[in-house]
């Protein structure tokens, strides 16, 4: 069995576009909305998102043949809140400031509908290693969309891209008002919608039958 | 032997250990990261003593190795007894912890009542000298009360009259994002260089008050109100008043801004 078959490369990329976790199947939305302000941010909630989905996908893989289905959900559950404390703890010890503002949204990822619904959907039926890449193959989903939202955002409402200015502010004598709009929870929803639109135009299978 | 998953003496062999697999790791990174997540909590704290100070401005990009540096160069704890306003040499200034010591009978009193939910006040109070050309230049207290969630930890600077504030950070807080949390807001942080600590009567006056309070010349005692958070503002005040009060630092503020700019 080759290590990167055409299943592996599927469930690798598969994911970032033709089976997007939010724009096809709209899961893990709340913290796209939440953590998406700063790029940054969104940045590092995309890594431990991916972290977490991928490990845990292994992790449950590993025992699914052990695991008695009555306790099947919960068990997921503690692994991966397992693995959110620990991502947790190491953002703590390593990107002080950044979780500090990432503040619940980190412990949130143990509810995030993405990890849990590739640990039920895909790893309780397929092998450690295709579930590790499914895993990641969904974080890098969640990843590029969170990015996308993160830099419209980010630009938009604040001018800057990782804190540096790129658009000058008025309020610092430049020509840019920004749009605090964009700021709010509301504007991911609308860069959502439009980034699936755009998908959708691309590859018009995934649009659904009227 | 074929394993019979669904037994019930399966289940909870099998529950268990996950639970202790997932606990000893869970266990293990945080007691690998504890002291690292330490350190980054007291320069975090130091950074914000600096902000508060004005050495570092709000939105400057400063790493930790600077903020210790800078802190080192220019801040000087001190320890004051509370009741009497004076230094104290009973404890190291440089190690002393001042939540601990408040939960600690020895160390710490009973709090009067108060609208900011403080319990115990310890007897010894840091205090942070900010120093400039090798003399006192301005003080920056720590202040503690609750306001809508939780209890809001931050820094309260004062310039060398013991009155006029120069600055103030929360550190610490659980009030909601964009309402109270907006604490943290720039903008509404630079409202309070300048204003007043005290009264005519030399009683704690400063107050956030709800709507705009104007410029430092027409309210030196207000603070514009933070819109939706009439609680969280109420208990800024409420901290201001204990900590500026009696109880609190005022004796030690009235008797730093008699020395005056020595």
């Amino acid at each position: 069995m080759a290590l990167f078959g055409k299943g592996e490369k599927g469930a690798l990329f598969g994911p970032v576009f033709d089976n997007n976790p939010i724009g096809l199947q709209v899961l893990g939305i709340c913290s796209a909305l939440a953590v998406t302000t700063k790029l940054d941010k969104a940045i590092v909630m995309a890594i431990s998102l991916t972290t977490v989905t991928a490990f845990s996908n292994l992790a449950i893989s590993c025992v699914r043949n052990y695991t008695p289905s009555s306790i099947r959900i919960i068990v997921q559950l503690a692994v991966i809140a397992s693995l959110v404390i620990m991502v947790d703890q190491v953002l703590k010890a390593y990107l002080f400031e950044v979780s500090l503002q990432l503040s619940v949204f980190t412990g949130l990822i143990i509810t995030n509908c993405i990890v849990m619904g590739r640990a039920e959907g895909f790893a309780m039926q397929n092998g450690p290693w295709i579930s590790f890449l499914d895993g990641i193959g969904n974080g890098l989903g969640y990843s590029v969309v969170l990015i996308v939202v993160g830099i419209v955002r980010e630009l938009t409402g604040s001018g800057k891209l990782l804190g540096f200015t790129i658009l000058n502010l008025t309020t610092d004598g430049g020509w840019y008002v920004p749009n605090g709009l964009m700021l709010l929870a509301p504007a991911a929803f609308f860069i959502i919608a439009c980034f699936i639109w755009a998908v959708r135009t691309w590859k018009p299978e995934q649009q659904e039958a009227e | 032997m074929q394993l019979n998953l669904n037994s019930v003496k399966y289940t909870i062999i099998f529950a268990t250990i996950v639970c202790v697999v997932c606990s000893i790791m869970v266990a293990a990174s945080a007691v690998a990261l504890a002291e690292r997540q330490e350190t980054n909590r007291k320069v975090y704290r130091q950074r914000n003593v600096l902000q508060a100070a004005g050495i570092i401005k709000d939105g400057q990009k400063v790493s930790n190795e600077e903020v210790i540096k800078l802190f080192n160069e220019s801040i000087e704890p001190k320890l004051v007894d509370l009741e009497t306003g004076e230094y104290s040499t009973e404890s190291d200034a440089a190690t002393y912890d001042q939540l601990a010591a408040r939960e600690d009978p020895a160390m710490s009193e009973e709090a009067p009542a108060n609208n900011s939910s403080i319990k115990r006040v310890p007897k010894l109070g840091l205090v942070y000298h900010v120093l400039k050309d090798g003399h006192v230049d301005a003080v920056v207290i720590p202040v503690e009360g609750y306001g809508l969630w939780g209890t809001l930890y931050g820094y309260l600077a004062f310039e060398h009259d013991g009155d006029t504030v120069r600055g103030i950070t929360y550190y610490d807080h659980k009030e909601t994002p964009g309402l109270g949390g907006e604490v943290d807001n720039p903008k509404w942080k630079a409202l309070w260089p300048g204003r007043k600590g005290y009264d005519a009567e030399g009683k704690p006056a400063i107050k956030v008050i709800k709507g705009k309070a104007g410029g430092v010349e027409e309210a030196p005692h207000n603070i514009d109100g933070l819109s939706g958070s009439t609680i969280t503002s109420n208990g800024v005040t409420h901290m201001m008043e204990f900590w500026l009060g009696e109880n609190g630092y005022g004796p030690f503020l009235k008797k730093f801004g008699q020395q005056g700019s020595a």
